[in-house]
C-alpha cells in the first residue's frame, strides 16, 4: 500500500510538471498583455515531439543519444526523494537530500557532456556556463539545506518536514534566511530570469538552451520534461519545507486529497510569484551571476549562523 | 599464516625487482645454461630446447617482462589476501626479524589498519601488473632500460608494504626511505629531459625534508620513552606542548608525502613525468601510505588526540581540497591535472580525519568512528579511481603520444572500450550517485552535519562552512571532469594524432583498468562490503565502530540512525533502471520515429572545423574570471597585423600561463634564504690552508676543553 502510494506520488509529480509550466506561461502572458495558450499546451508540445523523428548530428556519439534518458531518469529519481502530498513514504528513506543534489549533479554531468559531444561552439559554451553556475549554486543550496538539517538533525526530507510540522508556526530567522537562499538558488538552477532565459535563443545569453540546441524529437521531449520536472521539484521543496502545512501525515484518503489540494494551491501561488518576478526583472549579465549566487550563499551562511547563535545557543 | 602471506607479498615484489635485473644478463644466462646442461642433464633435449628458445634474442625480453609483472601481480594478490585475512580475523599479529643491526631487530606488527592499506596496495598493484607488460613495450630498450624500471618498481612496492608492517621507528624509516628513493629513480626514469630531472630532484628534496620531519617527530616521542619500538612510544607521557610539537612534525613530514597544500608542489611536477603505471601507483597508493603514517602517528602513537589538531587538519584539508581542484581545472596536461586532483582528494580525506579528531577529543567516539570511516573509505575509493584514471591516461598517451587535452577529441569513436572505462573513472571522481566516490563524500557530509552535539560555538559554525566548501569542491570536481572527458573523448579530433588513434590492442592494458572500474561501480552499489571491513579497523584503533542501523537491513546505509539519514544504492539503481527502461521502451516503440543522422547545425556558414570547438582554456574561462585571485594568471593576446595602417589582422596569438601561488610566496623566499645563508657560510671558507689549520686547532682546543 505504502509503495503503491509512493508510485502514485511519483506519477503525480511527472504528470503535473507540464501543467505547472503551462500555468507559469499563462500567468506570464496575462501579466505581459499577451494572449495565453491553453494550460494544456506543454502536454501537446511533448506529445508532438515524441511523434517526431529525431535528427541527430553526425558528430554525435552514443553519449548524445543516451543522455536524455539519463537526465530524465535522474530527475525522476530526485523527485522520488521529495515528499509531494504525504510524508513518511517508503521511497523517502532510500535517499536523502544530499543524494537528491547528487541526482541533479548526475543529470547535469550528462547534459554538459552532451553539449560537448556535438563539437560545436554553442554546445561547449552552454556546458561551460552551466557547470560554472551550478558549481556556485550547489554550495549555496547545501548551505540552506544544512541549516534545515542541523535544526531538524536529519537530512531525510520527510523527517525534516515532520519536524517543522511538529514545531508549529514559529518565526525562525534561520529559516527565513534559508528560504531566501533556496529561492535564489532555485531560480539559478532551473534557468529562469534573471540568470537564464528559457524562451530565448539569443546566442550570447544562452546557457541551458545552448547545450540542447542539437536535440530534437523524443530526445528534446525528455529534456524539456526533465527541466519542467526540475522546476516543479524546486517549487515543492520550497513549499513543503518552509510551508509544510496541509501535507498528509497519515495515508487516509481524505488527508491525501487535502494534501494534493494544498500542494497544488502552493505551487500555483509560487508560479504567480515567479511570473511576476520574471516580468519585472531583466536578465543579468553572465558575470553578475557569481555575485548573485554568492549572495545566496551568504544568506545560507547567515541562516546557519543565526541558528547556531540565536536558536541553539548553549 | 596471515603474516606469512604478507611476507610473501614483500618478498615477491623484491623478487620481481631482482628478476628485472636479468634483462641485461642475457649472455651470462646463456653461458650458465650451457654450463648447466653440460654438467647435469645433457640428454634431455626437450628441456634444453625450451630453455634456449626462451633465451632467444627476441623472445627473451618479452618473456622476462611478463615474468616480472607476474611476480608483481602475485605480490599484489598476496597483499590483498593478507589484508583481507587480518581484517576478517580482527587480530593483531606481532613478530620480530633479526635483520639490520644486531642489537636492533626489526619489529613487525600486522593489524587491521595495516591490513586495510595492504588491501589498497594489493588491488592497485594487481591492476598495474596486468597493465604493465603492454605499456612498457612502448619503451625503447636502449634508451629506457627495463631493468631499471622493473628493479625500482619492485623495490618501491616492497618499501610501501614494509612501511605498513613496521612496528619500530628504525624499521619504519628504513622502509620509508626505500619507498622514497626507489620512487625517485622511477620519476627520473626518462631523464633525458632536463624538466624531468628537475622534477625528480624536487621530489627527492621534498621527500627527504619530509623524512627529516618524521624522524624528528619520532625523536620527540622517543625522548619521553625508553626505546624506539612503537609499543614503547605508545607509553610515552607527553605534555600538551610536546605532543603538539610531535603532531606538527608528523603533519609536516607525512603531509609533504601526501601532498597537502602548501607542500604539494612536488606532486604536479613528479607525477606527469613518471611512466603512467608508476604515477598510478604513486598517486593512488603512495599518498595513502603517507596517510597511513599520519593515522598511525596521531591515532595510535599519540594516544590522546586534541581537538585543536583536528581543526588544523580540517582547515588544511579544506584549503587543499579547494586549491587542488581549482588548480586541476586550469591544467591542460592530463597527468598534471590528475596530480592536482589527488591534492583535492587528499584534502577531503584530511577533512574527514580532522572531523574524527574533533569528535574524538570532545568525547563522541561513535561520531569519531564515522569520520574515521569516511576518511578511510575515501582513501580506498580514491586509490581505485585515481589509479583507473592514470592508467587511462597512460593508454591515451600510448595511443596518441599526447597528454595535452587540447590536442585530443573525438576519441570515443576510436577507442570505445577505453572511453567507457575512463567515463566510469570520471563519474566516480565527480562523486555522482551510484558510484563509489559519492558514498564516501556522503559520509563526510553526514559526519559534518552531526556538529550539533559539540558545545564549542566556533566549531559549530566552522564545520558547516567547511562542509559547504566541500560541496563547492565536489561541484568544481564535476565541472573539471566534464571538461576532461568532454574534451578528450567527445567532439571532433583536434589533432592528427588523435584522428589516427585506435583502440589499444593489448588485452592486459584494458583488463587492469577494467577491474578497477568494475570495483568502482560495485562498491558504489554495495558500500557495506568495504564499510564492514573498515569498521574492524575503527574498532581496533578507536575502540568504537560505526553504528550502522541494522533495522533497515544490509541494503541500506544509515550511519547514525535511520531517522537522520539513509541511502540505499541498490534501490536507487533499481529505480533508475526502471525509469530509464520505461522511457526508453515507450519512446522507441514507433518504428516511424527511428533516429536519422544529419549534418550538425553550423548556423548556415558551412563547414564546422575542430578549431571552432571549445578548448580547455575556453571551458574554464568563467572559472578563471570568478576565482581570479587563486592563480597567478599571465594572459597575453598578440595580433599579427598587416596592410595599410596596420589595420588588418592576419593572426591572433593567445598565450595563457597559470601558475601556483606557492612558488613565489613560499618556495622562492626559502630558496633565496638558503642561498644567502650559504653565502654567509662561504665567508669562512677562505681557501687559505693556514686559516683551515687555525680552525682545526681551535676546534681541537674546544673539544679538549669540553672533555676535560
Amino acid at each position: 500500500m505504502n509503495w503503491l502510494l509512493a508510485v502514485i506520488q511519483i506519477i503525480l509529480f511527472i504528470s503535473l510538471a507540464p501543467l505547472l509550466a503551462g500555468w507559469l506561461k499563462w500567468c506570464k502572458c496575462y501579466l505581459q498583455n499577451r494572449k495565453a495558450p491553453s494550460l494544456l499546451q506543454p502536454y501537446r508540445d511533448l506529445l508532438k515531439l515524441t511523434h517526431k523523428q529525431p535528427v541527430v548530428a553526425e558528430q554525435a556519439s552514443w553519449i548524445f543519444t543516451i543522455s536524455p534518458y539519463i537526465i530524465f531518469s535522474a530527475t525522476v529519481l530526485a523527485a522520488t526523494v521529495v515528499p509531494l502530498i504525504a510524508v513518511d513514504l517508503p521511497t523517502s528513506a532510500s535517499a536523502d537530500v544530499i543524494v537528491m543534489v547528487g541526482f541533479f549533479a548526475f543529470a547535469r554531468f550528462f547534459l554538459a557532456l552532451a553539449g560537448l559531444d556535438i563539437g560545436t561552439a554553442f554546445g561547449g559554451m552552454g556546458s561551460s556556463r552551466e557547470m560554472t553556475i551550478s558549481s556556485l549554486a550547489e554550495p549555496a543550496m547545501l548551505m540552506a539545506v544544512f541549516t534545515l538539517s542541523i535544526a531538524a538533525s536529519t537530512t531525510n526530507l520527510s523527517v525534516a518536514i515532520s519536524h517543522v510540522l511538529d514545531q508549529g508556526l514559529v518565526l525562525r530567522p534561520s529559516f527565513a534566511f534559508a528560504l531566501f537562499a533556496l529561492i535564489l538558488v532555485a531560480i539559478a538552477e532551473t534557468g529562469r530570469v534573471p540568470v537564464d532565459n528559457p524562451v530565448t535563443h539569443l546566442e550570447l545569453t544562452m546557457i541551458h538552451e545552448a547545450m540542447i540546441l542539437e536535440y530534437s524529437g523524443r530526445h528534446l521531449a525528455l529534456i524539456e520534461w526533465a527541466s519542467q520536472l526540475k522546476l516543479m521539484l524546486y517549487g515543492v521543496l520550497i513549499a513543503n519545507i518552509f510551508f509544510p502545512w496541509g501535507i498528509a501525515r497519515s495515508f487516509a484518503a481524505e488527508a491525501l486529497a487535502y494534501g494534493l489540494l494544498a500542494i497544488v494551491c502552493k505551487l500555483a501561488l509560487l508560479a504567480v510569484l515567479l511570473a511576476l518576478s520574471e516580468t519585472l526583472l531583466a536578465k543579468m549579465r553572465l558575470f553578475r551571476v557569481p555575485e548573485y549566487l554568492s549572495f545566496a550563499y551568504l544568506l545560507g551562511l547567515l541562516g546557519l549562523l543565526s541558528h547556531i547563535i540565536l536558536e541553539a545557543a548553549r | 599464516m596471515i603474516l606469512i602471506l604478507a611476507y610473501c607479498a614483500v618478498l615477491l615484489s623484491f623478487a620481481s625487482g631482482l628478476l628485472a635485473l636479468m634483462m641485461v644478463q642475457r649472455n651470462s644466462l646463456i653461458a650458465f645454461a650451457h654450463y648447466f646442461f653440460q654438467k647435469k642433464l645433457g640428454n634431455n633435449k626437450n628441456c634444453q630446447a625450451l630453455i634456449f628458445s626462451s633465451l632467444d634474442e627476441h623472445r627473451f625480453p618479452v618473456l622476462l617482462r611478463q615474468a616480472v609483472f607476474v611476480l608483481l601481480g602475485l605480490s599484489g594478490i598476496f597483499a590483498v589476501l593478507a589484508g583481507l585475512g587480518v581484517l576478517v580475523a580482527k587480530e593483531v599479529i606481532k613478530d620480530q626479524l633479526n635483520l639490520g643491526l644486531p642489537w636492533l631487530p626489526w619489529h613487525v606488527r600486522f593489524d587491521s589498519l595495516s591490513g586495510f592499506f595492504f588491501l589498497i596496495i594489493g588491488i592497485a598493484v594487481s591492476a598495474v601488473s596486468l597493465y604493465g607488460p603492454g605499456y612498457v613495450n612502448g619503451y625503447h630498450e636502449n634508451r629506457h632500460p627495463f631493468a631499471v624500471l622493473g628493479l625500482f618498481t619492485g623495490f618501491f612496492v616492497a618499501g610501501m608494504l614494509m612501511v605498513l608492517l613496521a612496528d619500530d621507528a628504525f624499521f619504519f624509516m628504513i622502509a620509508w626511505e626505500l619507498m622514497s628513493v626507489a620512487s625517485y629513480f622511477l620519476v627520473a626514469f626518462q631523464h633525458e629531459h632536463s624538466a624531468n630531472r628537475r622534477a625528480a630532484f624536487l621530489y627527492l628534496l621534498m621527500a627527504e625534508v619530509g623524512a627529516l620531519a618524521i624522524i624528528l617527530g619520532f625523536g620527540v616521542l622517543a625522548s619521553f620513552s625508553d626505546g624506539f619500538t612503537f609499543d614503547a612510544l605508545r607509553e610515552a607521557k607527553l605534555s600538551t606542548t610536546w605532543a603538539s610539537i610531535a603532531f606538527v612534525l608528523a603533519l609536516l613530514g607525512f603531509g609533504m608525502k601526501a601532498g597537502i597544500v602548501p607542500v604539494h608542489v612536488w606532486l604536479p611536477e613528479a607525477h606527469p613525468v613518471a611512466p603512467s603505471h608508476i604515477s598510478a601507483l604513486m598517486s593512488g597508493v603512495m599518498l595513502k601510505v603517507a596517510l597511513y603514517g599520519l593515522i598511525r602517528f596521531c591515532f595510535d602513537l599519540l594516544v590522546e588526540v586534541r581537538w585543536q589538531w583536528g581543526v588544523v587538519l580540517l582547515l588544511l584539508g579544506t584549503v587543499s581540497a579547494l586549491g587542488g581542484i581549482l588548480y586541476a581545472m586550469m591544467q591542460t596536461n592530463l597527468k598534471r591535472l590528475l596530480a592536482y586532483s589527488s591534492v583535492e582528494n587528499i584534502g577531503i580525506i584530511f577533512m574527514a580525519l580532522g572531523l574524527a579528531m574533533i569528535f574524538m577529543a570532545n568525547g563522541h567516539p561513535q561520531l569519531a568512528a564515522l569520520g574515521f570511516l569516511a576518511a578511510l573509505f575515501h582513501a580506498f575509493n580514491h586509490s581505485l579511481f585515481k589509479n583507473l584514471l592514470f592508467l587511462g591516461a597512460g593508454i591515451l598517451h600510448h595511443q596518441t603520444h599526447e597528454l595535452n587535452i587540447d590536442m585530443m577529441g573525438g576519441l570515443i569513436k576510436k577507442m570505445p572500450q577505453t572511453s567507457i572505462l575512463f567515463l566510469v573513472g570520471c563519474m566516480s571522481i565527480s562523486s555522482l550517485p551510484l558510484f563509489n566516490g559519492f558514498v564516501s563524500e556522503w559520509l563526510v557530509f553526514q559526519t559534518a552535519l552531526q556538529v550539533d552535539v559539540l558545545d564549542n560555538g566556533v566549531l559549530r559554525s566552522l564545520i558547516p562552512v567547511a562542509a559547504a566548501a566541500l560541496a563547492l569542491t565536489a561541484a568544481l570536481g564535476a565541472a573539471c571532469f566534464v571538461k576532461v572527458f568532454g574534451l578528450i573523448f567527445l567532439g571532433q579530433p583536434r589533432s592528427r594524432s588523435s584522428e589516427k588513434a585506435h583502440e589499444v590492442t593489448d588485452k592486459g592494458m584494458l583488463a587492469g583498468p577494467a577491474i578497477l572500474a568494475a570495483l568502482c561501480f560495485f562498491i558504489g552499489i554495495f558500500p557495506g562490503v568495504i564499510i564492514s571491513l573498515i569498521n574492524s579497523v575503527a574498532g581496533q584503533l578507536l575502540g568504537q565502530t560505526m553504528p550502522n542501523d541494522s533495522a533497515l537491513g544490509w541494503l541500506w546505509l544509515a550511519p547514525v540512525s535511520a531517522e537522520q539519514a539513509s541511502y540505499s544504492p541498490p534501490l536507487v539503481l533499481v529505480a533508475a533502471l526502471i525509469a530509464g527502461c520505461i522511457s526508453f521502451w515507450y519512446l522507441r516503440r514507433n518504428p516511424a520515429t527511428v533516429m536519422r543522422r544529419a549534418e550538425t547545425w553550423d548556423c548556415g556558414f558551412g563547414g564546422l572545423t575542430p578549431r571552432m570547438q571549445y578548448t580547455s582554456s575556453a571551458f574554464t574561462m568563467p572559472f578563471r574570471r570568478i576565482f581570479a585571485k587563486v592563480w597567478m594568471i599571465d594572459e597575453q593576446i598578440n595580433k599579427d597585423r598587416y596592410g595599410a595602417m596596420d589595420q588588418e589582422v592576419a593572426a591572433v596569438h593567445y598565450q595563457l600561463h597559470v601558475q601556483d601561488h606557492s612558488w613565489p610566496r613560499l618556495y622562492q623566499p626559502i630558496a633565496q634564504g638558503v642561498d644567502s645563508l650559504a653565502r654567509q657560510v662561504g665567508r669562512i671558507q677562505t681557501g687559505n690552508i693556514r686559516t683551515y689549520l687555525g680552525y682545526s686547532f681551535v676546534t681541537l682546543i674546544m673539544m679538549l676543553w669540553v672533555i676535560s
